[in-house]
């Protein structure tokens, strides 16, 4: 009952985004000082529907948490989850501070991808480990995942800032990152898309191999097996020959669903890119005029400024107090803790690049975006390829 | 450096020291415009080195330098995560599991990365960037802050980013000082002008955090110091009591180590059940032994150790961190006779304490003559071997003592195989029964620098936060003859700071700030 209250309210919030977006758009397209008044009404629409969005989104995490009886932040889905939910909040601090309707524009598409891309893990309600029972869980993930989330805004606010000032009709370095970056974004509804397709037909083949460490493993794939794992095996009949086979080292299944994610993204982005006839950072560029860089780039500034000291405590040193009690170290060169301290270093070179002239504006920019890349590397690529005391998530 | 008022100024003012005109184009304001060493001083090499650790840039360098690093470490497991027991050495176990790639990766030492001389050296470089840059810019910061005059060159207030001209009869000081004292600025008032200030400790924020991450620097560094730092590991089987290594004179006994799943089952590797509990209950001693003699032992407390809570005691903690069920802890054996399966009784062996013989009713006896624990097989001689002294795969040679075979019989037992390697026997050991316990792991560690990394962490915090919180703000107010020169400035949050000026500027009913950055308005800033 609870856990059905719980997806419908998650369902609720992703609807709300949706359409958030869309008003958004009324609130920023066009440059033209007679449209002001319906722009302000387009605003004020889009940040009430991004509140009630919001609202239900929190609704989720609570009763989710009320079902399971802890933070619902312990796999992969719920992880990821939280982190949508925290970007829209990250946003909606900084919008009560600057009144930028563009930056609703980037934050909540975003969050749509990333609560899209999170309902592809399973959504079970599983009984924490004994490692997880503890309650610097809810301390340490939820504070570390505010910060990520107030720091992508500051990344948000850096691709605005470069989809204003990127001349997209000339030829340049700068305008082929732009579009990649956009491309990423596809990528991902890409990912979404393939996968739920393939469940949707319920496909499914299984294959025995050969393990690291030399023993026979079994494994379901839920996509056609373009790369077979280490001296495969079919066990379903007439599934999917795969085209290359990998050493034992390499997980194929994974490797497969980036190579369907990436295919599927790709056609998506030609598609789109026939359909519109321009490239996709011409396509938001009209959407992106009305704010002045100067503005978004103290909130790219300022974000970080807001986001570093909660990343920091999150991150590091609840992190440290949490792996003392648990791992009896609070240190322990783990790659998850790694990458923490690199995602760290990060915003304090980005703090300290800032202090040098020349490093605001466009520069600061494509810092501010790279930043977020490395956040979600963080978040994603690190528990799916790299093992390690963090990887609770298949 | 002469400046149009008379006064000799030293090399890099930015400022005049006596009448405040801006003598550069460009006035830096993180600094207020005070002399930096590191940028004027350059002549001998202790200076070039001194500017070099003072340079931001560098110190970024040094940080991007520490994260490619750092990132490098986690392409493939460090050697302390990889099991190389079953490899002939850890290169072979990187060869064999990753190929050529795995061999390159271990040979050029990035598989011990974190311990490397060249990652903890850029580490150290780090650190004394830090020390340096923070003394280089933080004192003549603080010396021009603490030294500030009200008046100000007309320069100096035009060159600020929010500036504003009106006319005297628009504007009085004691207005001004009451508007901007309802603001909570404090306002100091000297001949014809005026400076708000607040929240100029948020200048000290990056400086405190500097201070924090170095003082937990050198606690992590002190761990480097025998005694410091305790961490030892330990195996406990249920029933025994042990000394813990690295703390002398305490003992811990385990009671019981029970392992809950969530489905109820106790299950080896809980392959298909989750696990819920692993739990030590142990009693911690404290004392002296002689020869394992536990008896003067002392209690210091019982304890519950599990996953997540470790046990405390003096300093000390011990953390669930392993187990092994169900060792054999002892076997018993029937002596019986072959032809007619008549049991002369039992004999039940203590696998961690064997004894040599066991006496059976009606004169029989059973001796041991040999005990393999961990029986792997027999040597060149045909002796059988152990591979360790624990009870994986015990193994007896039995001499059998009745009253019919009084020369004695041999039988060598193992689980499910018995031979008899003299010949032929009448009487043989039958496998009963058999006892298991389970064994605990524990880790013990005791960490003397704990209280210097707490500190350190605490004013780091402090530091960040006051450093990105805060924010320093100040306006400035002159009476010119024809006009009042106002100017404002904010070390951070511009469009914050322009808000509240807008407030200040509507209650004195004056006309808003112009905002120089607006001017430059969509030119980008780089």
């Amino acid at each position: 009952m609870l856990l059905s209250i719980s997806s419908t309210l998650l369902f609720t919030a992703f609807i709300c985004y949706l359409v958030a977006t869309l008003l958004f758009g009324g609130a920023v397209h066009g440059k033209k000082e007679q449209e002001k008044r319906s722009h302000l009404r387009f605003s004020k629409a889009a940040i009430v529907v991004s509140i009630i969005g919001f609202t239900a989104n929190v609704g989720y995490f609570v009763t989710r948490w009320l079902y399971t009886g802890h933070a619902p932040v312990s796999n992969m889905f719920e992880f990821t989850t939280a982190f949508g939910m925290c970007v829209v909040g990250a946003f909606l601090i900084l919008y009560a501070l600057y009144r930028v309707p563009s930056l609703g524009l980037i934050a909540l598409p975003v969050a749509i991808i990333i609560i899209a891309y999170a309902s592809m893990f399973p959504r079970e309600v599983a009984p924490l480990i004994p490692a997880l029972k503890s309650y610097w869980l809810t301390i340490h993930v939820l504070t570390t995942v505010i910060g990520e989330a107030i720091l992508a805004i500051s990344a948000f606010s850096g691709l605005i800032y470069l989809l204003k000032v990127i001349d997209v009709s000339k030829r340049s370095m700068e305008r082929f990152w732009l579009e990649f970056i956009l491309y990423t974004l596809v990528v991902v509804i890409g990912f979404v898309a393939i996968t739920s397709y393939f469940n949707a037909i319920g496909y499914e083949a299984s294959y025995t191999y050969v393990d690291k460490e030399g023993e026979s493993a079994a494994i379901t794939y839920h996509t056609p097996a373009l790369i077979g794992m280490h001296q495969y095996d079919a066990q379903t009949t007439d599934a999917f020959e795969p085209l290359v086979e990998v050493p034992a080292w390499i997980n194929a299944k994974k490797l497969t669903t980036v190579i369907w994610s990436l295919l599927a993204g790709t056609v998506l982005y030609g598609a789109l890119r026939i359909l519109l006839r321009r490239r996709l950072a011409a396509v938001l560029q009209p959407f992106v005029q009305k704010t002045t860089l100067p503005l978004l780039d103290e909130i790219s500034y300022r974000s970080v400024l807001i986001g570093f000291p909660v990343f920091t405590l999150g991150a590091l040193i609840f992190a440290m107090i949490w792996a003392q009690e648990a791992w009896s170290r609070m240190w322990g060169w783990d790659p998850k803790e790694v990458w923490a301290l690199i995602t760290w270093l990060y915003y304090a070179a980005f703090l300290h690049v800032r202090l040098s002239r020349g490093w605001e504006g466009k520069r600061s920019a494509w810092l501010a975006v790279l930043g977020f890349a490395i956040i979600m590397f963080n978040l994603i690529a690190v528990n799916l390829i790299i093992a390690g005391l963090h990887s609770y998530a298949e | 450096m002469k400046c149009d008022c008379g006064h000799t100024n030293p090399h890099g003012a930015q400022l005049c020291e006596r009448c405040g005109k801006p003598l550069t184009t460009e006035l830096d304001m993180r600094y207020d415009g005070a002399v930096i060493r590191s940028k004027t001083k350059k002549k001998t090499l202790i200076d070039k080195i001194w500017a070099l650790f003072a340079n931001v840039k560098f110190g970024v360098l040094l940080i991007v330098l520490t994260l490619i690093a750092a990132s490098l470490g986690t392409i493939l497991p460090q050697v302390l995560f990889v099991d190389t027991s079953t490899f002939a050495s850890p290169k072979e176990a990187y060869t064999q599991t990753y190929g050529v790639f795995g061999t390159i990766y271990y040979t050029i030492g990035f598989a011990d990365l974190y311990n490397s001389w060249w990652f903890q050296t850029l580490v150290l470089a780090l650190a004394a960037s830090i020390v340096i840059a923070s003394i280089d810019r933080g004192v003549p910061l603080f010396k021009a802050l603490f030294n500030q005059r009200v008046t100000k060159h007309d320069n100096f207030l035009k060159r600020q980013r929010f500036t504003l001209k009106v006319p005297s009869e628009q504007l009085t000081l004691e207005e001004a000082a009451r508007v901007l004292t309802t603001k909570r600025y404090r306002v100091r008032l000297e001949d014809n002008a005026l400076l708000a200030e607040k929240g100029r400790f948020a200048r000290f924020g990056p400086y405190i955090n500097h201070v924090g991450l170095l003082i937990f620097l050198s606690g992590v560094m002190l761990r480097l110091v025998p005694g410091f730092y305790v961490d030892e590991e330990l195996w406990v089987r249920e029933g025994d009591t042990t000394a813990i290594p690295g703390a002398a004179g305490y003992f811990v006994e385990n009671k019981a180590f029970i392992l809950e799943t969530y489905d109820g089952e106790r299950v080896e590797n809980a392959v298909n059940s989750v696990a819920k509990k692993y739990e030590t209950k142990a009693v911690i001693y404290k004392g002296d032994t002689l020869a394992g003699d536990t008896a003067n032992l002392q209690e210091l407390k019982q304890a519950s150790i599990q996953v997540n809570h470790p046990a405390k005691f003096d300093g000390y903690a011990l953390y669930q961190m392993d187990y092994r069920l169900d060792e054999l802890k002892t076997m018993t054996f029937q002596l019986t006779e072959k032809k007619s399966g008549k049991s002369l009784g039992d004999v039940t062996i203590d696998l961690a304490n064997p004894q040599q013989r066991y006496a059976l009713k009606n004169g029989a006896r059973v001796e041991l003559a040999g005990y393999y624990p961990d029986f792997d097989g027999f040597d060149a001689d045909g002796a059988p071997q152990t591979k360790s002294p624990n009870p994986n795969n015990p193994a007896f040679l039995f001499n059998m003592y009745t009253a019919e075979t009084k020369q004695g019989e041999t039988s060598f037992v193992q689980i499910q195989k018995t031979s008899e390697p003299l010949g032929e026997t009448a009487y043989k050991m039958v496998f009963k029964s058999a006892d298991t316990r389970d064994i605990t792991g524990l880790k013990v560690r005791k960490d003397v620098t704990m209280p210097i990394l707490i500190v350190g962490g605490i004013i780091f915090m402090l530091g960040v936060i006051i450093g990105s919180y805060m924010s320093h703000r100040r306006i400035w107010i002159k009476q010119t003859p024809e006009a009042y020169l106002l100017a404002a400035h904010a070390n951070k949050a511009g469009y914050a700071f322009k808000k509240e000026l807008a407030d200040i500027t509507e209650k004195l009913a004056l006309p808003s700030f112009d905002d120089k950055r607006e001017k430059e308005g969509d030119n980008d800033a780089s």
